[in-house]
């Protein structure tokens, strides 16, 4: 008997698609949402795996904050293009010029948090009933807590306290009229999974990921890239490093490591090393103790 | 190969359940840096002189203030052998549903006796809830054992009495271990003090348990999920059945039954996206095409013609009440089963079972939160079911509020 048993990998591949079905058979219009992040590549892969040979029977929705790397913007194009699927795009920018959103100022300003309101107000013009994104349980505290199938009320908000028990593979999508659900088909993956599965894949991902030479600063421990949104303090002077990125959100948030990585190979064992959570690269969630548990109550990814 | 175990904790605020699991991570490097920095700088600010290792696992800012644990919380932690999620649940009596929860879905469960104690009232109820839920593998923890001065017979005591205890549960698999898990004896490296004990560390343990048996591998089961028509040039024909394996093996080539139609056929081909593979068993997420045009929808079950689930409306079931409205008989919801849902109606309560004492009280017409009770539901539609002894994943049903659209209750059908 013992050769019928899965790797964990083939595991939580299962796990996913079996997760990603369940969606597009119990809500009407579910969307997938695309950061151009490593997690939401996977989760593009394994979409395409899920319903092989029909084509991704879904959108891909893209919160662009304008402050995007453009990495990010060119391998999105690239893949919505290979996987034949369509893409939908929701602009902070218009959300600021509509007033609907109000620009931080100062140094470590961001659009981080205002993706929500452009989030809630793309799932309200199409309809959205579903929105799959690539979030792990692993990333953060809040997210542990998270369930595969999680409830949204009316405002595009999450309760904690008030979520659905979900018992073995028994997924309940039922709603209200206005409500949506936010579902998490990696829930149970970690960071080192995704980049296993990535190679085992052969799945590509944006350059970003690899190391490369790069014009950047320093700014209380991160090393952030120059770019038109970033505004310099008087004694930043930029340098050229060898760097690459853990993560892939906003261009002046996301930190860069110093690193010489440059195949997944290589990359793989720097995680495996690594002595610090990926999410420590992010400036977002240093905010304070409870920044993401916050974010995700008011309706964030 | 690594294989990933699912495992379970249960436990009150004092039993170390926190610590232990903090202990696991923290041993095995699973902890990185920043996390270790904020917990360092926590313990300080409580005014502690050591680390306190079970802040590790605490959660969102409404717990932290209530000092409790309101959820299910999952972490993870790989080895160079395996990778584990833990489902920590917390212990009190008012949280039977998330060890519910927790359970539905583990291989192990991991029951800590605090060395002081012995058997308490909540071992016998997280035994009792591993042994309902059918979790394959228990391990008893226990802990403390730097208390009790790290005495062989302490740990006898309490090994003989959960023997006698559990001998009425259906578990199966149980082993023992001493350790300390503020002192990290005997959890990841094994104890220096504890001489006379030659079985393993409970990490060895859990690397080492044979879970290759978890699924059932004997009976063939397959629940629709999806029909995948892609209607294209290129596919024209193509008409496969998205689903996940519940049970058994499927081979290319299989006759095939399909329930509820009755309908028979050959498996054609089955596929892992672009990958043609020779057979497929639980938990495989496949695609599978069959020899003849046959009408089938979500929520079929295909078999085997010799072995097949029984086919019925009247359903016994042990149900577990989540809720925090009580329900009466005659109550309707919807009743979801594997990828099918139809509508049923709660007919009879044979009886209630107290979890700490296992009384059966009968002459019960009501059941409120937590409760765990033996009923009856008629469906409007025959469900193609195993018993949940038999196979988890046919043999297990949620509850859906019709108005409030909730899951209510979780039930085992027996």
């Amino acid at each position: 008997m013992s050769q019928y048993y899965l790797s964990h990998l083939k595991e939580l591949e299962s796990e996913a698609i079996f997760v990603i079905r369940e969606v597009v058979a119990q809500f009407e219009k579910p969307a997938l949402l695309f950061s151009g992040g490593k997690d939401s590549i996977v989760l593009a892969y394994l979409s395409r795996k899920a319903f092989y040979p029909a084509r991704i029977p879904f959108p891909l929705v893209h919160i662009d904050t304008g402050h995007n790397f453009p990495e990010t913007m060119e391998y999105r194009d690239w893949l919505v293009n290979e996987l034949g699927v369509k893409l939908i795009v929701g602009s902070v920018q218009e959300s600021i010029d509509k007033g609907r959103a109000k620009e931080e100022t100062g140094f470590n300003a961001s659009r981080n948090a205002l993706q929500t309101v452009t989030l809630l107000d793309t799932i309200e013009q199409y309809k959205f009933d579903a929105a799959m994104g690539g979030a792990r349980r692993d990333e953060e505290k809040a997210r542990a807590k998270e369930r595969f199938f999680s409830h949204r009320d009316e405002f595009g908000q999450w309760d904690p306290k008030n979520q659905r028990p979900e018992l073995w593979n028994l997924f309940n999508g039922r709603k209200h009229q206005g409500e949506h659900f936010r579902v998490f088909p990696i829930s149970n993956w970690t960071e080192m999974d995704v980049w296993q599965y990535i190679q085992s894949e052969r799945i590509p991902i944006p350059k970003l990921y690899y190391a490369h030479q790069r014009e950047v600063i320093e700014r209380d421990g991160a090393i952030l890239s120059t770019s038109p949104w970033l505004k310099l303090k008087p004694n930043e002077i930029p340098s050229i490093r060898t760097v690459r990125f853990r993560t892939c959100g906003d261009m002046p948030i996301t930190g860069a490591v110093e690193s010489t990585a440059d195949t997944i190979e290589k990359i793989i064992e720097e995680v495996a090393a690594s002595r610090k959570t990926e999410r420590g690269t992010r400036a977002d969630d240093k905010r304070s103790e409870t920044a993401m548990e916050d974010r995700k109550k008011s309706g964030y990814f | 190969m690594n294989q990933l175990l699912r495992f379970t904790t249960a436990g009150s605020v004092d039993d170390g359940k926190s610590t232990l699991i903090g202990r696991l991570l923290y041993d095995s490097k699973s902890i990185f840096e920043d996390q270790l920095e904020a917990v360092e700088a926590s313990s300080a600010k409580k005014g502690f002189d050591y680390v306190d290792l079970s802040l590790l696992t605490d959660g969102l800012k409404s717990e932290r203030e209530q000092g409790i644990t309101i959820d299910v919380a999952y972490r993870y932690f790989a080895t160079p052998k395996r990778k584990f999620i833990i489902a920590d649940t917390p212990g009190h009596i008012q949280y039977t549903r998330n060890m519910v929860t927790g359970a539905s879905t583990a291989n192990l469960a991991l029951i800590l006796i605090d060395a002081r104690k012995g058997l308490v009232e909540q071992t016998y109820r997280h035994s009792f809830i591993a042994s309902l839920l059918k979790i394959p593998h228990v391990i008893v923890c226990v802990n403390k054992m730097d208390l009790v001065d790290y005495q062989e017979e302490v740990f006898e005591k309490i090994v003989n009495d959960y023997k006698a205890f559990s001998s009425k549960l259906e578990i199966h698999d149980i082993q023992f271990v001493p350790i300390s898990a503020l002192a990290g004896d005997n959890v990841v490296n094994r104890s220096e003090k504890m001489d006379w004990y030659q079985g393993a560390t409970l990490l060895h343990m859990l690397e080492t348990v044979h879970i290759e048996s978890d699924h059932n591998h004997i009976d063939s089961r397959f629940a629709v999920q999806y029909v995948v028509r892609p209607q294209t040039q290129s596919h024209q024909d193509f008409r496969g059945y998205a689903g996940r394996i519940s049970g058994g093996i499927f081979r290319a080539g299989d006759e095939i039954l399909v329930l509820p139609s009755g309908f028979t056929s050959k498996i054609k081909s089955i596929q892992v996206g672009e990958e043609v593979i020779e057979q497929a068993f639980a938990p495989m997420s496949v695609t599978i095409t069959l020899e003849d045009e046959i009408d089938i929808s979500r929520g079929d079950i295909i078999a085997k013609p010799n072995n097949h689930p029984q086919s019925e409306q009247d359903v016994d079931v042990m149900l577990c009440w989540m809720n925090q409205r009580a329900v009466n008989l005659n109550t309707k919801f919807f009743v979801r089963h594997t990828t099918k849902e139809v509508k049923g109606v709660l007919k009879e309560i044979q009886y209630k079972l107290d979890i700490n004492s296992l009384q059966r009280l009968e002459n019960v017409d009501q059941l409120t939160m937590n409760d765990i009770a033996r009923v009856k539901i008629r469906t409007a539609q025959p469900l193609a079911f195993d018993s949940y002894r038999k196979n988890r994943i046919t043999g297990s049903i949620i509850l859906v509020d019709e108005g409030t659209n909730e899951t209510v209750a979780a039930g085992m059908i027996v």
